[in-house]
């Protein structure tokens, strides 16, 4: 074993041991281990808060780790900062590329060290140029060096930014969902300078949620759960099945489940909605009483579905029918009207107001209701109804009159769900409800929604925590690249099988199926 | 139940000490310090006919910030109030005169002009989504040509209308109090800004205006109708504008299409001292009145101690950044 360690210590890019990350009230990395081959792809998998990124943060100094070992090239280093990383020859390129798009090429990739001359009073564009356009040549890609970065496809800014990263003379690159903005002949392309690559001795480090990618290019492949390195494996003759139960774990697959199948009629049904890419012909339905989950991986279409249901986004085609009757609804105001509401996953941002009281966002949806001949507002009565919501719901707050901001998140969450009951909605879609929720507040939101079925409420809730989806839902939908791959019933439902069906995408699916 | 509730955590809010509170404190210190400073130095300065002087001088700037504090609390700005107010005296010239209408119609005029005027800028920001700063500089280059052209670059006089001058000069008050004859059109400007306070705190436009200001995409997902209270919100700005307008119409008994711009920026200059966040969600009117008694103040005991104009105008630039800057750092103490 010792000997072995010793023989392959030379091939070793980076090695991190038992590396320990925690942020306030989240216990990130535990122990996290991995390493990285000379001229190896090494695929970086598990669910959405494994610790992959916050692993790959500690790598290129992003992030300091609390404990650990970090070795490059055999050698203990710390990286205080990303500088010290790129230093190292670590580099990454970002699932959102990092570029300014009124710049050239060449400009972008020496931004910050420009060669200089004359006496470093003037930027060298002629060399800057030659340089970027030696890096082009050896990744095999012809981009003009003087090309405005915003003028070039999705596709040729990221080979700009893998450009760069070598540019830093890498030998470990980082590539976080290469191909989430790529189509079919672009990933093929980008494979073909990653073979490359890795035929001139660099180590990269795939991180991705598809399989059919995993299988294709990878050569190990390293399975990260709940903070911990669950195990490393050979790509080849590891079946996608076993990569799946690794990624969700056994434990987990039994909690409390939804009881009972909703038996109410029907209250929203949704025909063939598309809007752009994001959302391929959907259609759904959802009844009274029920808790329809929808899963599926982060960027699969599902917050854009429940948008373009809500009229925050325009749809491009698509029938929405409320309780039978066939609605048009082309702005919030619409749904609102017809008791649909949304409540997004950046409370913050698009929830509440937040310099404003409590009892103003209890009541925000129903402000005319609160304004005598809809001009003088009637303050009293606003701010005994809104108390009433504010125990009903047991919102913890000194005060209606306090500044919601001051608000813990579980408690914000009430207050938006508080300001669409008080509007009588009873069409409610909750995308990610218990995201920056602590857990003893977790389940207080899980037993309110489903008060609010019990009460004959239709709830769609939209979660990337797959034990959520399963404790909560009587039925879940499961998306992938915007189309619905299949839908579950959440009784018998398990995280393998959503897995599956999340990472089912429309044009490797034959091919997976062949194997 | 309600008390177990809503007893777990101090009361955040005790009134006085509020940030809001303390904000128009430091302004009011402000302004009572400049009277007191002015007052020693300046020997005339507090003499009736001065301070009178003063707030005839505050009248329509402070009007005007009237008009802008709804608009920037809304998340929005106005650059065109000191042009808006302008063509609404050249309308309001343009029927008492030309026309030869009854005063009342004028006045009704400039307030419908003035009303229009803002609804083109909001459904130009609210529909086209033109960012308000250009929106308004277009209407306030828009409006002053327009004044011009209509009134053919020539002042129109209200000589047909002998009442018209009572509007701004005569005294109501004094009618009543007969030593305290303050002109109708300082009187105006505080009616302006009283209803104004009631709008924005006890209306549901007040309400809406603050929510847009704080979070207009919240407000939307909320089911708000943005555009529409935002298309309100400049008409309003709009025909208080309109007020402004008759105020100095009035006083000089004439509309002078060649007036007008620069009032914006001292408008916006009160709002701002009077702790009024140009990013929208926070403010009061009556900060507002004490900026814009704040900038007068300034500028008219400055003059008396015989400072040269040039340096009253460096002094008023030095004291915006000031103000606002200590607004800034009261902020970030909270």
């Amino acid at each position: 074993m010792a000997e072995a360690e010793a023989e392959s210590a030379g091939d070793r890019l980076v090695e991190m041991r038992r590396i320990d990350k925690h942020f306030p009230g989240v216990h990130a990395l535990r122990g996290a281990r991995f390493d990285l081959k000379r001229g190896e792809v090494h695929a970086l998998m598990g669910e959405n808060g494994a610790g992959k990124s916050t692993l790959m943060k500690v790598l290129t100094g992003v992030n300091q780790p609390d404990s650990g070992e970090i070795l490059i090239e055999g050698k203990p280093e710390t990286l205080p900062g990303p500088r010290a990383a790129q230093a190292l020859g670590v580099g990454i390129i970002h699932q959102e590329l990092h570029l300014m798009n009124h710049l050239s090429a060449a400009q972008n990739i020496f931004i910050g060290r420009e060669p200089r001359r004359m006496f470093g009073c003037f930027t060298d564009e002629a060399r800057a140029n030659s340089e970027a356009a030696a890096l082009f040549a050896r990744m095999k890609v012809d981009i003009d060096p003087r090309v405005e970065v915003g003028h070039l496809t999705v596709a040729r800014q990221q080979l700009v930014e893998i450009a760069k990263a070598l540019s830093f003379n890498s030998k470990a690159l980082i590539m976080d969902e290469p191909t989430s903005a790529l189509n079919d002949t672009e990933v093929e392309h980008l494979f073909a300078i990653i073979a490359d690559l890795k035929r001139q001795g660099v180590g990269i480090v795939y991180i991705t949620h598809k399989m059919d990618e995993v299988k294709r290019i990878a050569d190990r492949i390293t399975v990260m759960r709940d903070g911990q390195t669950i195990e490393t494996l050979p790509a080849a003759g590891t079946p996608i099945s076993k990569i799946i139960s690794l990624m969700v774990g056994r434990e987990l697959a039994d909690g409390a489940r939804a009881e009972g199948r909703a038996g109410g009629e029907e209250a929203l049904r949704v025909e063939r909605l598309n809007r752009g890419a994001m959302v391929r012909d959907v259609s759904f339905a959802v009844r009274k009483g029920e808790i329809l989950g929808f899963a599926g991986l982060m960027g699969a279409g599902r917050t854009e579905v429940a948008r373009a249901i809500f009229g925050a986004d325009a749809k491009d085609s698509g029938e929405i029918y409320i309780h039978g009757q066939k609605r048009r609804i082309d702005s919030p105001a619409d749904a609102v009207a017809h008791g649909v509401a949304y409540l997004s996953e950046d409370r913050k941002r698009f929830g509440l107001v937040t310099p404003m009281s409590v009892g103003d966002n209890v009541t925000m949806a129903s402000w005319p209701r609160f304004a005598a001949g809809k001009t003088f507002m009637r303050d009293a009565a606003l701010r005994r109804t809104s108390k009433e919501y504010v125990n009903l719901l047991k919102v913890k707050t000194p005060s209606v009159d306090q500044e919601t901001r001051l608000l813990s998140g579980g408690n914000q969450q009430k207050v938006v769900i508080a300001k669409w009951l008080l509007r009588d909605c009873d069409i409610l879609f909750f995308d990610e409800p218990t995201r920056g929720i602590d857990v003893g507040a977790k389940a207080e939101i899980y037993k309110l929604l489903q008060g609010l079925a019990d009460q004959g409420k239709a709830i769609v809730v939209i979660s990337s925590e797959l034990p959520e989806v399963l404790r909560l839902s009587h039925r879940i939908v499961v998306m992938c690249e915007g189309r619905i791959t299949g839908e579950l019933d959440g009784r018998t439902a398990t995280q393998e099988a959503i897995m599956i069906l999340a990472t089912q995408r429309a044009a490797a699916a034959n091919r997976l199926e062949a194997q | 139940m309600t008390n177990t509730v809503l007893e777990q955590a101090a009361p955040s809010r005790s009134g006085l000490f509020t940030i809001a509170a303390l904000q128009k404190a430091v302004a009011f210190v402000a302004l009572i310090a400049l009277l007191g400073f002015f007052g020693l130095a300046a020997p005339n300065f507090l003499s009736e006919t001065n301070l009178i002087g003063i707030l005839q001088a505050t009248a329509v700037s402070g009007v005007l910030g009237v008009a802008s504090t709804f608009v920037i609390i809304s998340g929005g700005i106005d650059l065109s109030v000191g042009t808006l107010m302008t063509f609404t005296a050249v309308m309001c010239g343009v029927v008492l005169t030309d026309w030869g209408l009854p005063m009342a119609v004028g006045v009704v005029a400039a307030l419908v002009f003035g009303a229009l005027a803002g609804s083109v800028s909001g459904l130009i920001i609210a529909k086209l989504k033109v960012p308000p700063f250009i929106a308004t500089l277009g209407m306030m280059l828009l409006l002053k040509g327009l004044a011009l052209v209509i009134a053919q670059d020539k002042p129109i006089y209200f000589n047909d209308t002998p009442n018209f001058s009572l509007i701004s000069n005569d005294s109501l008050i004094g009618y009543v109090l007969p030593n305290f004859a303050i002109p109708n059109g300082v009187l105006i400007l505080f009616l302006a800004a009283i209803v104004g306070s009631i709008v924005l705190k006890k209306t549901l436009l007040g309400r809406y205006i603050y929510a847009l200001g704080s979070n207009e995409e919240a407000a939307r997902l909320s089911g708000v109708n943005v555009d529409f209270w935002k298309v309100v919100t400049y008409a309003l700005g709009g025909m208080i504008c309109g007020i402004a307008g008759l105020i100095i119409a009035s006083r000089l008994n004439s509309a002078q299409p060649a007036l007008g711009q620069g009032y914006e920026l001292e408008a916006i200059a009160a709002v701002v001292i009077g702790g009024t966040s140009l990013s929208g969600g926070r403010g009061t009117m009556l900060g507002t009145i004490i900026g814009a008694f704040i900038m007068s103040v300034l500028t008219n005991g400055l003059r008396i101690m015989g400072v040269a104009q040039e340096w009253q105008i460096v002094v008023t630039g030095v004291i915006i950044i000031v103000a606002v800057y200590v607004d800034m750092l009261l902020r970030r103490q909270s």
